[in-house]
């Protein structure tokens, strides 16, 4: 059947698209690397968000030429399981890192809300 | 089920869904389960990723990660884990051709890849414990030991795989089971790829940035 030819040779499991894979994946972790050992920029806020963006392309190239993730594999449910898990690790990640900023934020001693007199010097 | 039907009944049954049946003979369906496998692997790695993010700057007056963490190390275990996905990826292309002993041989340079990576962060956990550095030391180093180590218990049971694979393969040669698990390990490894660049992004590179 042509649904297990595909199975077994993915169309994009081709020695280019490998090695094109391999070295944008070397570009883009050498440049972060970079960016971080060598000081090379003043901001480390600008630092982090570049390097952040590196991985998130790094990621999708992983995902096209070594997952060869695509529209059509599987019939389209391995991209709609991706999409859906992104959604729940979106949704964990900043979830989390966004009530716990503010908890942390809120129930530092000495802050505003929770000055009493008896508290302690 | 169908098999315990007689076959008056089986025939009585619509004959679309009879097709259907032979269009997903054993096996047809594995990679995308293990594919939604992957997603929920990556649900905990989510969380654990998410632990870090709150509790990483918590160091109870203990070592940061300017004091333990060395990038030049992290830049070659880094290295490793990217060639041994091309190299996975040099055993996949093999195995389409039906080269079984070319598929075997990039399939241990793959696990080599894989050893190199291990060594080389079981070598940053022990100089770390032996700094003092412990996972009990601070929240910061619990969460780290907790997501590091996570990703390199998975390494060493990709490795397990991969080398009981090298055997199946040169028991059996390339069946179509062994292709399915090959192609099944293929995702495993280069999911395990893709979680390490979060882990030196976020762990090792925006560390040394705080």
């Amino acid at each position: 059947m042509s649904a297990h030819d595909h199975a077994a040779a993915p169309p994009h499991a081709t020695l280019r698209g490998y090695l094109t894979g391999f070295v944008l994946s070397v570009i883009l972790t050498a440049i972060p690397f970079w960016l971080v050992m060598g000081g090379v920029l003043e901001s480390k806020q600008a630092t982090a968000f570049i390097i952040m963006a590196f991985a998130a392309v790094q990621m999708i190239v992983h995902m096209i030429y070594f997952l060869h993730m695509s529209r059509k594999s599987e019939e389209g449910w391995t991209l709609v399981s991706l999409i859906f898990t992104l959604i729940l690790v979106v949704i964990t990640l900043a979830g989390s890192l966004w009530v716990m900023y503010h908890l942390n934020s809120n129930m530092m001693p000495g802050h505003e809300t929770s000055v009493s007199p008896n508290e302690p010097f | 089920m169908s098999h315990a039907l007689t076959d008056a009944q089986a025939a009585a049954r619509d004959v679309f869904h009879d097709a259907h049946e032979h269009d997903h003979e054993a096996g047809g369906s594995t990679l995308l389960g293990f594919w939604i496998y992957l997603m929920s692997d990556c649900l905990i790695f989510a969380v654990l990723f998410a632990t870090y993010g709150v509790v990483g700057g918590n160091y109870a007056a203990g070592p940061g990660p300017k004091d333990l963490f060395d990038l030049s190390l992290v830049a070659v275990n880094t290295a490793m884990l990217l060639l041994s996905s091309i190299t996975y990826g040099f055993a996949m292309l093999a195995s389409y051709r039906k080269q079984i002993g070319a598929t075997q041989l990039w399939l241990a340079v793959t696990g080599l890849f894989g050893l190199a990576f291990l060594g080389i962060e079981l070598y940053e956990f022990a100089h770390m414990i032996h700094e003092g550095a412990t996972p009990q030391r601070s929240a910061f180093l619990s969460a780290f030991f907790t997501l590091v180590g996570t990703h390199g218990l998975h390494v060493t049971f990709g490795i397990i795989w991969l080398v009981t694979l090298m055997i199946q393969l040169g028991r059996h040669g390339l069946t179509r089971a062994n292709e399915r698990r090959l192609a099944c390990l293929s995702l495993f490894w280069h999911f395990l790829d893709v979680i390490w660049i979060g882990v030196f992004t976020f762990v090792y590179l925006m560390g040394m940035l705080r």
